[in-house]
């Protein structure tokens, strides 16, 4: 059987106590769910009228007394819920104090923007963490809202412009875990998907570290040539600008476009011929090049390590 | 069907109070059957395209990575569906059939301002031309969702007239509900026939009333919402542009503002419907009045307290999330006792089960699932993953078709004799129920699953991730099952005009003032209002014996 992701997979602390609680919501409400189901089943089949009886049947206009048991009884479990509730609201998400940041995530219609104040880092899409951490993360728009979303690490948490919003993201297991922007954004709302890559604490460091070096630019063959392409072609305009992606480590990334496409070199091929075919409306604009150009860049951008 | 006296065939069109003949004693009249039963229509037009928008979509998910439809118009279709089903299907449906029967149920001639009743009708069609319209302009319809949330609506993000026309028509159609609100409370405050005390009004109209009342305390909140949206987009302004200085939550406060009250003024309607319906497919008068009527009011001074369990996602904190949760939770038990006091109204009964009722005991079960999923996302936790995902379109497709449209079925099985002097087939009625909650089921009850392993609402397209593809499917086949489910009580409409079964006054045998005259009911509705001594006139008539106390 394949692997259910979701509430099926819980992989972080919050998480499990959120499926906890979502467990225990639910079982009561489909018990009572059955309860009342069971209940009108039978009434319906006990009272269903016979035919040739015409006669009325008693009359019965209500009684106090049932009521208040039927009020008091719904009181109850609301209280109950509501009590858990709030439990699990504040283990989930404590106050952070003054704590600094250990990941900024900032939405762009249709992709993420993330920055590691920390180490430097910059980076997109792919989030990297090591497990059994809690990390910090501070939320913000730069055009409209969306929100951030893994479903099997927690909650989900809006990012708004010119409000800055905070939580907590942990994974007990190394794992890559699917995410993506839930709150709708425009065109390409669909094509927003994040993920998480939570990996043991030397991997951490060691991503982090080559992600802090800044690769040497190619000086020879045709990944010269791309480098070369890659100033001249305006590429930077938008990609060294916050406009588009961060590109200076694009070859270790998983996938391209927020998740549109696989991350190979093939298609980062056709991804440059025409963007529009793979994410119609994306902001990357389909630039024209000649497919020796395209070649020429693909080469400089998988050189860059 | 033995217990339908046999009347003569009809032959007489149905009365109007102009002397002119066809189109044009409708379009100008100002009889509230007239109107009334001219919503209904308007509304079943816009519950077929509103169909087609909805099938579209499932179309396009059927499996994953289908390219049927381009995500321009899916976003497209998503807005326009829910928007038509919330604003131009259940809500002028409710206030249309109360339009209807509010007069004839509380024994009077006509609403209290019949000229008002008529422009409320044509700003309500006004709004929907508007809305639709912009389905001709150059970049087509709106594609922000049916709450529209700035900034995405604003026109840097939003450059087409989309929203634009969407804000327009819903500003037409909103003062026409609060005109239609005012009316109502009107018309039901001073208009009552004599003896018919508020604690004998049937639990219909004290659901309108409670509805009437939510109408002009809410609608002015999203109408001042929609000026600024509009001020916003035409005039440069920047009420709701964080980049200039505004609030991009502020709109949301608004929004939800009205927008959580409004789903009670979809679905308390509903509720008395089926506190009609019930009782008399059960031969027995409600169980608990008072408390149904009392649980009704309480729902609505609630339902204005906890529009911000729309935004536990928003980063508002703990304490603030907290508060919303619990208000929510509370609306759980006056929705319970309802539920309860249905239940036990058909116990010890004699129960009939024609097409209403069908449609009425099932709107029981399919309400409390939509109620309990409710419960659950109202605690914060719950809803951070709920929230934007399928879960909540089943949520609500729960609440707004197994509640409203199952009550609104049951509403027009019930009342179809009475405005247009015909039975409906109980054979096609029957046809259609088993149609509808197949389907209904199929569609929804899996979309529960696809949220929980983590499928987000409102995209176009998704990855072919364990299930997805199995479960959208079997969702997609429900919804062609519902496709065909309309087209059966279509046909159940047209075939039964032309040639049902003559229905008398009241095929039903029920009990309150609307099955005392003749059906259809003369202009003036009633030669004589029979006398009113409880809350089941007809029945004190039948059991001269045994009135009710
Ligand atoms: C007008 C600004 C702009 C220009 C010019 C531009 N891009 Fe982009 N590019 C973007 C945006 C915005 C995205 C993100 C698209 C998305 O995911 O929605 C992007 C995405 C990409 C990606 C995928 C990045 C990732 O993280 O998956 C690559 C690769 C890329 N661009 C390469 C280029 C190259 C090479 C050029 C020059 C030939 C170029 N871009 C020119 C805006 C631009
Ligand atoms: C004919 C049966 C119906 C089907 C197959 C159907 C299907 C859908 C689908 C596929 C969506 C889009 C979900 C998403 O991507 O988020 C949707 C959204 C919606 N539906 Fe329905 N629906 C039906 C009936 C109704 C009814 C009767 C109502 C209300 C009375 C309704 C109200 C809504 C609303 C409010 C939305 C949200 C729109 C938005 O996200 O802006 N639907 N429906
Ligand atoms: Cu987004």
């Amino acid at each position: 059987m394949d692997k259910l992701g979701g509430v099926f997979n819980a992989s972080s602390p919050e998480m499990e106590a959120m499926v906890d609680l979502t467990l225990f919501i639910i079982i009561v409400a489909v018990a009572i769910l059955g309860i009342i189901t069971i209940a009108i089943t039978y009434i319906l089949i006990r009272y269903r009228r016979r035919s040739a009886d015409t006669a009325e049947p008693r009359q019965d206009f209500g009684s106090t007394k049932v009521e208040i048991v039927w009020t008091v009884i719904p009181a109850l479990i609301v209280g109950v819920f509501f009590f858990s509730t709030i439990k699990t609201m504040y283990a989930v998400n404590p106050p952070f104090g003054d704590r600094e940041p250990d990941l900024v995530i900032i939405g762009h219609q249709w992709w993420w923007e993330l920055f590691y104040p920390k180490s430097g880092v910059r980076t997109a899409n792919e989030v990297h963490i090591p497990i059994g951490k809690k990390l910090l993360v501070r939320l913000n728009s730069v055009d409209v809202i969306h929100d951030f979303w893994v479903p099997e690490l927690g909650p989900k948490i809006d990012l708004v412009p010119g409000h800055t919003n905070h939580i907590w993201l942990s994974a007990s297991k190394p794992g890559v875990y699917l995410g993506a922007c839930a709150e709708f954004c425009g065109v390409q709302h669909a094509n927003m998907r994040i993920r998480v890559i939570a990996e043991t604490q030397e991997d951490f460091d060691k991503w982090q570290e080559e992600h802090r070096k800044i690769p040497p630019t190619p000086t020879t063959g045709e990944a010269a040539l791309g480098a070369k392409l890659f100033q001249e072609k305006a590429c930077t305009n938008c990609h060294l600008t916050g406009v588009g992606p961060d590109l200076t480590h694009l070859s270790s990334r998983q996938t391209l476009a927020a998740g549109a496409l696989e991350n190979t070199p093939s298609n980062l091929v056709k991804w440059l011929k025409n963007p529009e075919k793979y994410k119609p409306s994306s902001y990357m604009p389909n630039m024209k090049l000649t497919d020796v150009e395209v070649n020429a860049i693909v080469a400089y951008l998988e050189a860059l390590k | 069907m033995s217990r339908i006296p046999l009347v003569p065939e009809i032959t007489e069109p149905l009365p109007s109070i102009r002397e002119s003949e066809g189109l044009l004693a409708w379009v100008a009249s100002i009889d509230h059957k007239q109107i009334g039963i001219m919503y209904l229509i308007a509304t079943l037009f816009f519950f077929l395209v509103g169909g087609i928008e909805a099938l579209l979509m499932r179309i396009q998910l059927v499996r994953p990575e289908n390219d049927f439809i381009s995500p321009e118009v899916f976003n497209q279709l998503f807005t326009m569906h829910g928007t038509t089903m919330i604003f131009f299907v259940v809500m002028p449906f409710l206030i249309g059939i109360g339009v209807y029967l509010v007069p004839l149920m509380i024994g009077a001639r006509d609403m209290a301002f019949p000229r008002l009743n008529a422009l409320s009708y044509w700003l309500f069609v006004l709004g929907g031309l508007l809305l639709y319209f912009s389905f001709f302009t150059q970049s087509g319809a709106p594609d922000v969702g049916w709450f529209a949330y700035t900034p995405l609506s604003e026109k840097p993000f939003t450059l087409n007239k989309g929203p634009t026309y969407w804000v327009l028509g819903l500003l037409a159609t909103g003062i026409g509900s609060v005109a239609s609100g005012l009316n109502n409370i009107v018309t039901i405050i001073t208009l009552r026939t004599p003896g018919l005390t508020m604690r004998r009004l049937p639990l219909f109209v004290w659901m309108i009333l409670v509805t009437s009342f939510l109408l002009i305390f809410v609608m002015p909140i999203i109408t001042s919402a929609f000026a600024m949206l509009l001020l916003d987009r035409l005039l440069g302004a920047t009420f709701f542009m964080p980049a200039t200085g505004g609030s991009a939550i502020l709109y949301q406060h608004f929004f939800w503002g009205f927008g959580h009250p409004e789903v009670y003024i979809l679905i308390l309607p509903a509720f008395g419907i089926i506190s009609e319906v019930i009782p008399v497919f059960s031969r027995k008068p409600i169980y608990g009045y008072e408390f149904v009527a009392g649980s009704t009011v309480a729902i609505g001074l609630l339902s204005l307290g906890v529009w911000a369990h729309h935004m536990f996602a928003v980063g508002l904190g703990n304490v603030f999330n907290a508060f919303f949760a619990i208000a929510s939770m509370l609306i759980a038990i006056p929705t319970g006792i309802k539920v309860l006091n249905w239940t036990a109204t058909m116990w010890g009964g004699k129960i009939h089960f024609a097409t209403p009722m069908l449609f009425a005991v099932t709107f029981l079960i399919e309400f409390v699932v939509g109620g309990l999923s409710g419960v659950a996302i109202a605690s914060p936790p719950i809803d951070w993953q709920a929230t934007d995902t399928y879960f909540i379109v089943a949520h609500f497709h729960y609440t707004l078709f197994g509640g409203s449209l199952f009550a609104i079925f049951a509403g027009v099985y019930y009342w179809f004799p009475k405005m247009s002097g015909r039975m409906p087939s109980e054979r096609l009625g029957k046809w259609h129920f088993w149609l509808t909650v197949i389907g209904f089921n199929l569609t929804f009850l899996v979309q529960h699953l696809l949220g929980l392993m983590g499928m987000p609402r409102r995209v176009y397209t998704y990855h072919d991730l364990p299930y997805w593809g199995d479960m959208n499917l079997i969702s997609t086949v429900g919804s062609l099952i519902l496709g065909l489910s309309v087209i059966v009580f279509v046909w159940n409409i047209i075939a039964s005009l032309r040639s049902g079964i003559p229905a008398g006054n009241n095929p039903w045998n029920a009990w309150t003032l609307e099955w005392a005259t003749t059906s259809p009911p003369p202009v003036h509705n009633f030669d004589l209002v029979p006398p009113v001594h409880g809350r089941r006139p007809l029945w004190d008539l039948a059991h001269p014996d045994m009135p009710d106390k």
